[in-house]
């Protein structure tokens, strides 16, 4: 494995291609080697029932312990509506230059807020979130460029208003260019 | 982000910590934790946090408890108060202790995200607004008063004196003399210097226009009164009125002026409606009051309800060391807003300023550089650059005679010694100029 790789490890149900497009833009945008992996997790210990919700701190912990040989970070991939305690809800949450990120898209489906589904839109909202996290392991904190990826974004509108790319001076910030 | 917005997150849950701060750092905050308000209140006390974020509920002090207790310290720090437990009760007295705003755990990531952006504007609003008050206190609010005479002193520290009190003030003092600077003065450095300063020139008005003007009125009350208008006591209010030429108001008006100070309440010209306003008045006159009431022109109650302190400006003359100071002023004022190298003056020229009386005064010499500035050569003021120059006589002068021979001689010049012009200017006939051309033995 090339010591510059990032791994996407599915703790969910995703099509094989739909991960492949991921990994795909994310060896694009981070000039990196990017490996596909899929866990089978119980997903029950991680579950509120209060809240009817994963618990994200939790889950972001269990990426971390998962320490793949020779992977540079990993980011878990979700179908399941995460939170942390504090917060209603999260698309995703990341170690600030660490190693470890999640990124779910239960929130970034249209049918959560009423619409026709649409998987194209689905792919292309997941890309963002993930380079996003991604962005913030490698230290990157929100940019306030309008259509950076880094771009702070609570709502999947938010989302949908970015580019799937790093803007000029993140990209020079994490050595990119 | 100009300036990093610092942020203390108090809460006795470690998740909670660890989750805010993570949030606070991506999105490029200084952030810092403290497990109770214990820790927190001894953290405040080393280091400075702009937005402190407390949970209500904490072991020991509670989250109110806290919120006192940094309001105590600093009344101006922002504190969001986090409870899992909102109650509308718990709400309403955290916002009476001054808590800046009130969140519900767990909150939509929106929500926190707008909360702090809006302490965050408060803070940059809060920083500019004292930004704006040290640039207006370090405002050299009496700059324009230029002078080092013994008369001019006593003037400025009358000015300190009566400026941070409510009490009116008549400034006398001849035309141009600078009663309005002086007003300006009092008023920027009173309490009231943040609110208007509203000036009304008395003399300029008629008796029904300085009513309407004065307290404003109503639509319809006149023919013209198309729309409801403030008047200028209404609009002094918190600030000052500055009364300019006070002495031309009428009798009525002296009566109307007495009951508004008295009562510090009027209403509209055609209005029904009482109206209060606080101000402080200032009024300035160049003619003797004082003559004026003893004459009965003017009245008494008004005048000792006016005069509870009085500043008298000298003229210009009374104060000539002043001069080369004003002279210095106006050419640096003059030469800057017209984008021209600064200037100085000849000796010559400055010799015959303060040989000269300045009947209009200050206002006499500022117009006098101004257009030195516009007219003369852009290396120095030259005596012929000067208004004065051609119309004083000259100081060597010393008897009637030769005034009137150097004045005839003027005036000739001045139409080219063409007889009837010269005349006519002079108020004399034809004849009578022969004759004192040859008495005084002129030629052209």
């Amino acid at each position: 494995m090339n010591p510059q790789t990032i791994t996407l490890i599915s703790f969910g149900n995703f099509e094989k291609c739909f991960l492949e497009k991921l990994a795909e833009a994310v060896k694009h945008e981070f000039n990196c080697s990017a490996d596909i992996q899929e866990t089978r997790v119980d997903l029950s210990e991680f579950y509120d029932p209060g809240r009817r919700q994963y618990n994200g701190d939790k889950l972001l912990r269990e990426v971390i312990f998962l320490n793949i040989p020779g992977s540079f970070k990993t980011i878990g991939l979700f179908n399941v509506d995460l939170f942390i305690p504090i917060l209603t809800y999260i698309f995703g949450q990341a170690q600030l230059g660490g190693r470890a990120a999640i990124a779910s898209l239960f929130r970034l489906n249209n049918e959560q807020y009423g619409m026709k589904s649409d998987d194209s839109f689905l792919l292309d909202r997941l890309k963002k979130e993930v380079i996003h996290e991604i962005g913030h392991t490698y230290g990157l904190i929100h940019c306030h460029v309008p259509t950076c990826v880094m771009r702070s974004s609570t709502y999947v509108e938010d989302i949908d208003q970015k580019d799937a790319q790093l803007c000029i001076k993140c990209r020079k910030l994490i050595g990119l260019i | 982000m100009e300036k990093k917005i610092s942020i203390l997150i108090v809460d006795d849950e470690e998740s909670v910590r660890d989750s805010l701060s993570l949030w606070f750092t991506e999105d490029g905050y200084r952030v810092a934790c403290a497990e109770n308000a214990r820790k927190a209140l001894s953290r405040l006390e080393s280091d400075n946090f702009d937005i402190i974020l407390a949970d209500l509920k904490m072991p020991g002090m509670d989250g109110l408890e806290m919120l006192r207790r940094i309001k105590s310290l600093d009344k101006d720090s922002i504190v969001i108060v986090m409870t899992a437990f909102a109650t509308v009760d718990t709400a309403v007295k955290a916002l009476k202790d001054g808590a800046f705003d009130y969140i519900t755990k767990p909150f939509d990531p929106d929500d926190l995200s707008h909360l702090i952006r809006n302490a965050s504007m408060q803070i940059a609003l809060t920083q500019e607004n004292e930004t704006l008050k040290k640039r207006v206190d370090s405002l050299e609010s009496v700059e324009d008063l230029i002078g080092k005479s013994e008369a001019i002193k006593k003037v400025l520290r009358e000015v300190e004196s009566v400026a941070p009190t409510n009490s009116s003030v008549i400034i006398t003092g001849e035309s141009g003399t600078g009663k309005e600077l002086i007003a300006r003065a009092i008023h920027t450095n009173s309490l009231r210097k943040f609110y208007p300063m509203v000036t009304v020139h008395c003399g300029a008005l008629t008796e029904s226009l300085l009513e309407s003007e004065l307290f404003g009125h109503e639509k319809g009350a006149f023919t013209g009164a198309l729309f409801n208008r403030k008047g200028r006591f209404e609009m002094a209010d918190s600030g000052t009125i500055f009364l300019d030429e006070i002495a031309t108001i009428s009798t009525k008006m002296q009566i109307e002026l007495l009951r508004v100070l008295e009562t510090k309440s009027f209403m509209r010209v055609g209005g029904n409606k009482e109206i209060t306003s606080d101000f402080r008045v200032i009024c300035a006159t160049n003619r003797d009051l004082k003559s004026m009431v003893e004459k009965g022109t003017f009245r008494e109650d008004l005048y000792y309800r006016l005069n509870v302190m009085n500043i008298h400006i000298p003229p210009l003359r009374e104060r000539v060391e002043d001069i080369p100071l004003l002279i210095d002023y106006f050419i640096k004022k003059y030469c800057t807003s017209m984008n021209k190298p600064l200037i100085t003056i000849e000796s010559a020229a400055l010799k015959r300023i303060l040989e000269y009386q300045f009947p209009g005064n200050i206002r006499e010499l500022e117009n006098m550089i101004e257009r030195a500035i516009v007219v003369g050569n852009g290396k120095k003021i030259f005596l012929k650059d000067l208004p004065l120059a051609k119309d004083i006589i000259d100081s060597s002068v010393e008897s009637l005679d030769d005034f009137e021979k150097a004045f005839i001689l003027q005036i000739l010049n001045k139409y080219s010694w063409n007889i009837s012009h010269t005349a006519k200017a002079l108020k004399v006939d034809r004849v009578t100029l022969y004759n004192k051309i040859k008495k005084y033995g002129l030629k052209a």
